[in-house]
């Protein structure tokens, strides 16, 4: 059968690459970490790959604001490749500025439809300062929501990953926001509305959100860092309960979810 | 034109214009140095110009050389016959190292940081630093800078190691301090406090670095000198652990640019602030943490290709200090106009000197040099060649041609003429506060009040603003129990995903037990930073120090007297416990005069103790919070009336003078005994008794895990007649520990604890009641776990 190859995407304040790159491998995936520099020079072809992964950190600082540099370059200097990914079916992964970097190019939360296989890169939405003014490190937890996305099917309806960021505030226009409900393009929201429930106020309580096809998913909590389950903030509480004897830790799924499913589809 | 350079006549001045010449410059030289230039000059029959006479001032700082460490001391103490210690740092932090003799050290104090083993692939580093005067000046791009240098550090160490983990303790002064109170050009405590908090958050966040433990502390004699502790721990390749240099190798800088910013850090560090010092900006550096990143990304990559032979930090001193450390044993040339700027006209001495942020000196074999450039350039670092490695055992720097410093390396390195310094020691005489007991029967309001002070107050609106999960090998969090919370001992993290290895870092501190006696305040650093490592299940086998002093001028006898005894105290106890130092760092001078009334203030002698320890198995790890009802609660260890320079006596407004004693016989065995049982399951939860003794401690088990308590005092281990309720309750007495014990495991874990003092104070409840009974039969202290978490978690939240 097929090994699925994943590239994880590098640049400048990438921070998260090594453990998404882990939560693949631990899912079964071959992996490359890859900068963006050897992209645009053309050394590595996205092409060679089913999976593309935008991990976390500030990438280029996040200066002007979370994420929109990178954003910038990959809508204007990976043009075609990028295209021609979406176009072939394959899957996007952006965890918190990755979330940021997709929602910046417009890929998500991708309302409209693409035209003859060209997806729409203007942006739609975006992820605004959290409304408590500052960087937050918490876990928080998630409704899995019914929607298309390939990347949470069949987990726990609910499920409990922490955030780490200053802009995670999901806003945007009503008749966005409608969309994404009608669509049932929202994958995760805050369990409770309540800060710091809702960790950053975000509308709806949106924490991911997927495209139309489900393919290309974004949210702002941080799966990769639950990979086993002595990441739990409180697993020595739950020491001698009840419960699953397995040493993975619940963000797993997503990542395997990710790799059974190029695997199923693959091509 | 300032891209000139000067003579500085030092051959015809007399002690008067040598000293005008040190001070003039922020040489911080003091006439014994100046005089060892003169002579030293005089024989080669030329003045040195402006570039040697700063490489000289760098090198010899305190803040490069640590020289009162290594000072001969003349110390006198009353009652006892006068001593001469020949340096404190050989006499009383290596030789412990040396006796303790421990295997697993690979490389202690003499790299950028401390090399301890950690696996069959990997070994960690560890160091901690200090970067006070900058952060009093500005403390958003001193602490920020301060955390960017100590990561350089681990980077800068073997052939250079991953941060992994950072490690931060402030000390300010009070937050509620009046305006009109602040020294003259000094900030406002709060001021500092929250913009340490930013620049450490915003450089450690952007370097991906968790940031899982630290401690922050309060006393109005910070306001005007606060301190700020970096620490770094990184994992390295067991086979890149050591480092070299070749005739020939290419001084190459990676990273960013140079300019102005920064100079003279080094000797700045080596003096005293004054209402002035607000004045001199441009010894404060810039940070770009992304910059740094791409040189560690660059960086470990070459590493892993064998690209480079050694690599150091562009530090305190800049490429003066870097290039001089790396060339000392063979000699180094450097031409000053190749060096990358951030503009134009700095004279050569300030490219020489700048302490620019984020830049790396390497020895690179010419041959790897295209290799080298390939990766840099793909993560879009710049790296620049500044000159080579030579075998002339001088070192020569050039600037567009012509030679502008050539200096011996012998003279550089070891030209220094170790000092003689006075040292007195006087135990101060405090008035002593009797127990309460007689003006009251409960002790409920000065628990809320122990806990909203602001030392023992939860700290997590700092916290929560650093991200402790980035790398994905969180296993304790600082903040545990079942609202995530609590106020954890340590932290533990397991830097390889998937690994069962851990790594614990904890630290300890305690300067109020100086104004009692700085032996003692360093004796229970010590034995805390243990504790925190044994509450989460480390073991005292495995586990190594750090030691971070910060003091005041210890030009004055009183202030190295009291230096004597906490160097003496490490020794003492480092060695009866039998956990090495692996490196450390002095941060002298922390004083501060008002230039028009003559005001003299230093901060209370303060000894950081930085621990780690590795841990086989982190589903050992246990936490503070208490579980479930129906679980009992024993104290281990012995209590005794020691409450000087405790916090019980702090809000009563005394100090006292029987502060708590390390007494490592019986430490140690509670220690090993208690981590024996932890190991073994026996242990539900675990948390040291320290600030506010069994009475804190016991209040933030509780409400951590959201249970009531029950308990007696009567049931606490004396190691002598305490009849005080207050006095049991509060008590600092050091190797103490609460712990929470299931019925089952009752028997086993009384077995196991056999030897050492033990009691069972009562148990966990299913109510929100907090409930202390005294020795006489009545209730001391009855309250809920709400209203004592409240009080815990009001004060620093804004």
């Amino acid at each position: 059968m097929l090994t699925p190859k994943v590239l994880i995407l590098r640049t400048a304040g990438t921070n998260c690459d090594v453990e998404t790159d882990a939560a693949f491998q631990l899912a079964g995936a071959e992996t490359a970490l890859a900068h963006i520099q050897n992209l645009i020079s053309g050394k590595i072809d996205l092409a060679d790959y089913q999976i593309l992964a935008i991990p976390g950190g500030f990438s280029y600082g996040d200066d002007i604001s979370a994420g929109i540099l990178l954003a910038v370059e990959m809508k204007h200097k990976l043009t075609d490749a990028l295209n021609k990914f979406v176009a072939d079916d394959k899957l996007i992964l952006g965890i918190c500025n990755g979330f940021q970097v997709l929602v910046r190019t417009g890929l998500l939360p991708g309302v409209s439809s693409s035209k003859n296989g060209v997806p729409e890169m203007t942006q739609q939405a975006t992820l605004a300062m959290n409304t408590s003014a500052k960087f937050e490190c918490r876990w928080v937890d998630l409704a899995t929501q019914e929607s298309p996305c390939v990347f949470t099917k069949g987990i726990n309806a609910e499920i409990y990953l922490p955030v780490a960021h200053a802009e995670g505030r999901f806003t945007a226009p009503s008749d966005v926001l409608e969309k994404l409900e009608s669509n049932n393009q929202i994958v995760f929201r805050y369990v409770q509305s309540e800060y710091p429930h809702n960790p950053n106020g975000s509308d709806a309580d949106i924490a991911g959100v997927c495209d139309t096809t489900g393919r290309i998913f974004g949210l702002m909590p941080h799966p990769e860092r639950f990979l086993m389950k002595w990441n739990h903030p409180r697993w020595t509480r739950l020491v001698g309960t009840s419960g699953s004897s397995s040493e993975a830790g619940d963000g797993l799924a997503i990542f395997k979810n990710a790799v059974n499913y190029v695997k199923s589809h693959g091509k | 034109m300032s891209s000139t350079v000067k003579e500085i006549d030092i051959l015809n001045a007399d002690d008067t214009e040598l000293m005008r010449i040190s001070r003039e410059g922020t040489l911080s030289l003091n006439l014994n140095e100046m005089h060892a230039i003169q002579h030293h000059f005089d024989g080669l029959g030329r003045n040195p110009t402006d570039v040697e006479i700063e490489t000289i001032a760098q090198t010899w700082s305190e803040h490069c050389v640590h020289k009162t460490f290594k000072s001969i001391i003349d110390y006198a103490e009353a009652g006892k016959a006068p001593e001469r210690i020949d340096g404190l740092f050989p006499t009383f932090i290596q030789r412990a190292t040396e006796e303790i003799a421990k295997p697993w050290c690979v490389s202690v104090f003499s790299d950028n940081a401390g090399i301890i083993e950690f696996d069959d692939t990997y070994n960690l580093v560890f160091k901690v630093e200090t970067h006070n005067h900058p952060s009093a000046i500005e403390p958003y791009g001193g602490a920020g800078t301060g955390i960017g240098g100590v990561i350089r550090d681990s980077l800068g160490t073997g052939l250079g190691a991953k941060p992994i983990l950072n490690t931060d303790v402030f000390c300010f002064g009070l937050p509620d301090t009046p305006y009109a109170e602040l020294p003259k050009g000094t900030l406002h405590p709060k001021r500092v406090f929250n913009g340490v908090v930013a620049g450490v958050r915003d450089y450690g966040n952007r370097m991906g670095i968790p940031t899982a433990n630290g401690a922050i502390l309060f006393d109005t004699r910070y306001t005007a000198n606060p301190l700020v502790f970096c620490g770094n721990v990184g994992l390295i390749p067991r086979n890149r652990c050591e480092k070299s240099v070749e005739p020939g190798d290419l001084v190459v800088s990676i990273g960013g640019q140079t300019g102005r910013d920064g100079i003279h850090g080094a000797t700045f560090s080596s003096a005293e602030l004054d209402d002035t010092s607000e004045n001199l900006g441009s010894v404060v550096q810039i940070g770009n943490p992304i910059m740094e990143k791409k040189i560690v990304d660059a960086l470990l990559q070459a590493r892993d290709r064998n690209l480079y032979r050694s690599i150091t930090d562009c530090g305190a001193g800049g490429f003066s200090s870097a290039v001089g450390e790396m060339g000392e044993h063979i000699g180094a040339e450097v031409h000053l106009e190749r060096v990358s700027l951030k503009y134009d006209g700095l004279a050569p001495w300030e490219i020489w000197l700048s302490e620019a942020q984020e830049r790396m000196v390497i020895a690179v074999p010419p041959e790897n040099l295209d290799e080298l450039i390939e990766i840099c350039e793909s993560e879009l670092v710049e790296a620049t060649v500044l000159g080579s490695f030579t075998d002339t055992h001088r070192l020569q720097v050039f600037y567009e041609g012509r030679i502008v410093a050539d200096l011996e390396m012998e003279f550089l390195h070891n030209g220094l003429p170790q000092p003689i310094k006075q040292a007195v020691w006087d135990p101060p005489k405090h008035p002593e506060m009797p127990s309460r007991d007689k003006e009251t029967k409960d002790y409920t309001d000065d628990l809320c009040q122990l806990l909203a002070s602001p030392n023992i107050a939860s700290k997590e609106s700092v916290i929560r603003q650093y991200d402790h999960g980035v790398q994905g090998g969180i296993v304790i969090n600082p903040l545990v129990g079942v609202e995530n919370d609590g106020p954890s001992d340590a932290c533990v993290v397991t830097p390889v995903i998937g690994s069962r290895n851990g790594v614990i870092v904890a630290n300890g501190i305690n300067p109020k037990y100086s104004d009692v006696d700085p032996y003692l305040s360093a004796a229970g650093a010590i034995d805390e930073a243990l504790r925190n490592i044994i509450a989460v299940g480390g073991t005292l086998e495995q586990t190594a120090l750090l030691d971070n002093f910060c003091w005041g001028n210890p030009d004055k006898p009183d202030r190295l007297g009291e230096l004597v005894r906490a160097a003496r105290a490490c020794y003492d106890i480092a060695t009866a416990y039998g956990t090495p130092f692996i490196s450390g760092k002095d941060s002298l001078y922390n004083e501060y005069s008002d230039t028009t009334t003559g005001e003299q203030r230093a901060i209370p002698a303060t000894l950081l103790i930085s621990a780690i320890c590795v841990m086989p198995d982190i589903q050992r790890a246990i936490t503070m919070d208490v579980k479930a009802p129906g679980n009992s609660i024993y104290v281990v260890g012995n209590t005794y009336a020691e409450l000087g320079g405790s916090h019980y006596f702090g809000i009563h407004g005394f100090i006292g003078n029987n502060a708590p004693i390390v007494r490592p016989d019986e430490g140690k065995l509670t220690m090993e005994r208690l981590s024996t049982a932890i190991s073994k399951g026996l242990v539900r939860s675990c948390h040291d008794c320290s600030e506010g003794g069994i009475g804190v401690a016991a209040a933030e088990m509780a409400f951590s895990g959201g249970y009531g308590m029950s308990m007696n005092l009567g049931s606490i281990p004396t190691g002598e007649e305490i009849s005080a309720d207050d006095m049991l309750l509060f008590s600092e007495s050091n190797s103490r520990f609460l712990v929470e014990i299931e019925p089952e495991h009752q028997q086993a874990y009384e077995t196991q604890m056999r030897g050492v003092p033990i009691g069972c104070l009562g148990t966990v409840t299913d109510t929100p009641d907090f409930v202390i009974n005294g020795t006489r039969a009545h209730q001391i202290v009855n309250t809920s776990i709400d209203t004592l978490k409240s009080a815990w978690q009001a004060p620093l939240w804004w």
